[in-house]
């Protein structure tokens, strides 16, 4: 390893600096607002690695690719862990006690997703995954009140574990029919080994995918997702569905890239099938919920099965990988965006994320409901918001590789899902009892930001589809 | 530019309202009603600088050069996408309809509004904002950004201002358009990538896709995607069904919004790109349309006969009203088209002016059903007189506007499809019925003495004076809007035809 592939490496270097320093100083003393700070700090220099590494882009090892578009999202992962630390700051100071652990967990974490971004190799795929994963264990089981947030960690350490295991599995079965472990070098091998051995690689990418599918709570994969979202505290509930879900799917894109894996019909039909079934049965359910977490959670269901037709139609069109970057963006936006405000709603109580707890948020504080407005009709896909760019790509990908019954799947579960969002925007914009507007405007600026992003990348997206194009 | 401004007018004026009502409650209504006058002289003005408009030269529709106005600027040029609006005579019509209703939208909410008036008037002036573009846009996807876009502040309308059902109401009405909007998304996409694959060029304009290749098979179903989005707009039956709901919970200025002004989208969208876009496949399909057409004529009239509620009448005989729009831009003949231009302005009018004597009444009597009300016209002579009017407006008395739009829409459709132009006339006598019925019950009968009730004054006077003036004058001297939507008329029908082989 060199000197400029140490520079190609500076957003990981700065968030591992992160965390040592801030195992330091909690030794030394512990004090929340410094550890804060320096959680700040750290990321904030990560970012400005991020954009240095841009020099540098190179293979680093076997293990690590650096280039540009997943710098990209290096960039786009530490933003929303950066509005997720801003979020925790005032999520939990009912809870009482200190939460400088909390705080290295969330560094480890997103540690933990740049490397499973800039990953080339199934090792450095399973150590990003764990190590964000472990963390996030940790994360979601943090706050000491409560058996909710206890029930979703452990319910999601089982159903991790042994998602990993399977993609572990998978693996293996991978390299007895390969003898490779990198992408390329599957991909190299994998054509010829179906030949002699089909059964082998068919099964080792089932696995593989299962696996993935089961981070990315694809149907039927997806039965934890409800329960997690909705254990978790807010703030890591929006790091679990932006960092932790965009993380795995660039990772997921990377290997169907880099090893060609498109080129096997049963796998796309099998993603076909999932990316179905996630539309509509995760619209479908969404329809059910009453607990606004649990209503995205089935929401971001849906999501990755619009994404999934990208990956699908990966070979039939030339802007396949600018729609993965823009609907991963207007997605974590979008996430971010809502997951701002359900933190501030129900900051005071953790269990109060009920959509009836929404009602009048219009008249008690319209900087938070607008906010949220957009957002959901930035998810609903409504012209003008970043969702609505993001669903136009998708449709015309989806388009050109005459994906027509994909795209029916995709219409049939837009058109459901507009109900659910809409029902929330309804909600607030009802006259309750619940009249009384709050004074705090802490969170304001952060929602405000993301609003006038969502918006920005909705109505004039020129800028940001040439930069897409160039990664 | 001045079609920019137009929107900007509207959409500023918007926010402007929002603020004014920290100067008084009653002050973002007025801004309003000044926020629409001032757009509409704007518009005046400057369509009397216009030297094509003496002449009315046919405007070619792939040319936008002969268009009345025409301005483009690049916007998302990785798809080709312009802020693409141009003005011919159709739409010229549309947005003074937009406009004058605009204003008669204002001065129905004048008293019907008593909560959070800023906001209602912004989202009012924000709809009116979306409407001009969509008559406006002559780039795909901003008329779709447009289409959709002005959903979300009537969807506040129905939903914060309307009645007793108001959120079941506005979630229909946001769905129905919204859904059947993304089947209208896949096809402009579909018709653009296709567009694409023949010439290599990324384009969302009208001018230029008029003219893209498409396997006959593909144009079906694209037409298809159009023709869904634009009948459930209208509404044509069996997608009609939002709209009785919708109507009958928005708050007045709401009702005459969307039934004098967004439902002529829908009837615009087919006039404009629905049948030029795909001319062989709507010629193919233009006998189911003209039964669609007719059952909404007869349906929607015995539905309205059916209503005790007077709101929900006159919803359903709008959706017998537009049946009307739907036979005449299918049967696609002069006559026929310049009938249903000539409908959606008479419609438009008349049914804003029940909508609002709907709201009047729901004001003084806190209740639209009929079976509580009777001999009203003792004691409200003048609202009496008026309901009059326009109910014998509404059912086609000649000498007034309706009249004549319907008659040339059973004329032309006569020369395409005898049995049908019978039974589409029916729809007249039907109409006679339902809206008689409407007067009988509740203007007429015993009046109730202990009621004490207020005329209408002045305000709204003069607002169905406007609408009165406008719809005697199209009656008796329909001459001006048929000149002004003959030769639009003329060169959508000759270019179809030279496209298909002159046989549509």
């Amino acid at each position: 390893m060199n000197g400029s592939q140490m520079q190609a490496l500076m957003p990981i270097l700065m968030l591992s600096l992160t965390a040592i320093v801030l195992m330091i100083q909690a030794s030394i003393k512990r004090d929340e607002k410094a550890t804060w700070i320096i959680t700040v700090v750290g990321i904030l220099l990560a970012l400005w690695g991020a954009g240095y590494a841009r020099d540098f882009s190179q293979p680093v090892t076997i293990l690590l690719q650096v280039d540009n578009w997943g710098l990209f999202f290096t960039a786009l992962v530490l933003l929303a862990s950066l509005v997720t630390v801003v979020l925790s700051q005032d999520s939990f100071s009912s809870e009482g006690g200190s939460k400088e652990e909390y705080y290295l967990l969330l560094v480890l974490s997103a540690l933990g997703a740049v490397i499973l971004i800039q990953s080339s190799h199934m090792a450095s795929l399973l150590l990003g995954m764990e190590l964000m994963g472990v963390a996030l264990y940790a994360m979601i089981a943090f706050p000491k009140k409560g058996l909710l947030p206890l029930e979703a960690a452990v319910k999601y350490l089982v159903l991790s574990g042994c998602a990993s295991a399977i993609l572990l599995f998978g693996f293996a079965l991978l390299y007895a029919a390969t003898g490779e472990l990198s992408y390329k070098g599957i991909g190299e091998k994998a054509a010829l080994a179906y030949i002699s051995n089909p059964l082998l690689v068919m099964a080792g990418t089932a696995m593989v995918t299962a696996g993935i599918a089961f981070k990315l709570s694809l149907v039927p994969f997806h039965m934890w997702t409800p329960d997690v979202y909705q254990g978790a505290p807010t703030p890591v509930t929006g790091f679990l569905a932006t960092v932790s879900k965009g993380a795995v799917f660039v990772a997921l894109a990377r290997i169907y890239m880099d090893a060609e894996l498109h080129q096997y019909e049963s796998l796309i039909l099998a993603l076909s099938v999932l990316a179905a079934f996630s539309m509509l049965i995760g619209n479908l359910l969404a329809l059910l919920q009453e607990d606004i977490k649990r209503l995205l959670a089935y929401s971001s269901i849906a999501h990755f099965g619009y994404l999934l037709i990208v990956l699908i139609a990966l070979t039939g069109s030339e802007m396949a990988s600018e729609a993965v970057t823009f609907y991963l963006a207007a997605y974590i936006l979008t996430t971010l965006g809502a997951f701002t405000v359900i933190a501030r709603v129900s900051r005071e109580d953790q269990q109060k994320s009920q959509i009836s707890e929404f009602e009048g948020l219009f008249w008690r504080n319209k900087i938070q409901a607008t906010a949220l407005t957009i957002a959901m009709l930035s998810f609903a896909g409504i012209p003008l918001t970043a969702g609505f760019m993001a669903k136009f790509f998708v449709i015309n990908v989806a388009i050109q590789g005459s994906h027509w019954f994909l795209l029916s799947a995709l219409v049939i579960g837009s058109a459901i899902g507009i109900y659910y969002y809409l029902r929330i925007i309804f909600s607030m914009s009802k006259t309750s009892g619940n009249d009384i507007g709050f004074r705090d405007r802490s969170g304001d600026i952060t929602a405000l930001l993301l609003t006038v992003l969502i918006l920005m990348l909705g109505s004039w997206p020129q800028p940001f589809i040439a930069f897409a194009g160039g990664l | 530019m001045l079609m920019i401004n137009l929107i900007l007018i509207l959409l500023i004026g918007g926010v402007v309202a929002i603020f004014s009502e920290r100067l008084g409650a009653d002050v973002p209504r007025k801004v309003a009603l000044a926020v629409v006058i001032i757009d509409l002289i704007y518009l005046l003005i400057a369509l009397s600088t216009i030297p094509q408009l003496e002449t009315l030269q046919a405007p070619v529709p792939s040319d936008p050069e002969t268009w009345l106005m025409h301005y483009s600027v690049e916007w998302i040029p990785a798809f080709g996408i312009k802020i693409e609006l141009a003005l011919d005579g159709l739409s010229m019509l549309m947005v003074l309809l937009t406009l004058i209703l605009g204003a008669v939208a204002v001065s129905a909410s004048w008293t019907d509004i008593k909560v959070r008036q800023g906001f209602f008037e912004a989202n009012l002036l924000w709809t009116l904002a979306g409407v001009l573009g969509v008559f406006m846009a002559l780039d795909l996807f901003l008329f779709f950004l447009f289409w959709e876009v002005m959903l979300i502040p009537m969807y506040f309308m129905i939903a914060i201002w309307g009645h007793e059902n108001r959120g079941y109401a506005a979630m229909k009405f946001f769905i129905f358009t919204q859904a059947s909007g993304l089947l209208m998304l896949v096809s402009i996409l579909a018709l653009v990538v296709i567009h694409h694959g023949n010439t290599g060029v990324w384009t969302f304009s009208y001018f230029d896709l008029l003219s893209a290749q498409i396997a006959a098979q593909t144009a079906f179903w694209l037409m298809l995607g159009f023709f869904v989005a634009f009948v459930v707009k209208l509404p044509g039956f069996p997608f009609h069904t939002w709209l009785p709901d919708a109507h009958t919970q928005a708050p007045t200025a709401g009702s005459v919004i969307l039934a004098g002004i967004l439902l002529k989208t829908g009837a615009y969208g087919l006039i404009r790109f629905a049948v030029p876009l795909f001319p062989q496949a709507s010629m193919e399909f233009a006998p189911v349309a003209l039964w669609l057409g007719v059952a909404g004529v007869i349906y929607g009239a015995i539905l309205a006969f059916g209503q005790t509620d007077f709101k929900r009448l006159v919803a359903y005989s709008s959706v017998s009203h537009m049946g009307f729009v739907l036979l005449g831009v299918y049967a696609w003949n002069i006559l026929a088209l310049q009938g249903a231009v000539m409908q959606m302005v008479a419609h438009g009018f008349s049914t804003a002016a029940l909508f609002m004597i709907a709201g009047s009444l729901q004001e003084r009597l806190h209740t639209r059903d009929m079976r509580e009300m009777g001999g009203l016209w003792q004691n409200m002579p003048r609202m009496g007189a008026i309901a009059m009017f326009f109910i014998v407006a509404s059912l086609g008395l000649p000498g007034l506007g309706n009249f004549v739009a319907e008659f040339l829409v059973l004329l032309g459709l006569f020369q395409v499809d005898r049995l049908l132009a019978v039974i589409a006339a029916l729809g007249l006598i039907t109409g006679a019925a339902y809206s008689l019925l409407l007067m009988q019950r509740s203007f007429q009968g015993e009046p109730d003495e202990t009621r004490q009730l207020v005329d209408f004054g002045t305000r709204e006077m003069l607002t169905m004076a406007v609408m009165m003036t406008a719809l005697i004058v199209l009656g008796i001297y329909p001459q001006p809007i048929l000149d002004i939507s003959r030769p639009v008329v003329e060169s959508l029908i000759s270019f179809s035809s030279i496209v298909t082989g002159g046989s549509l």
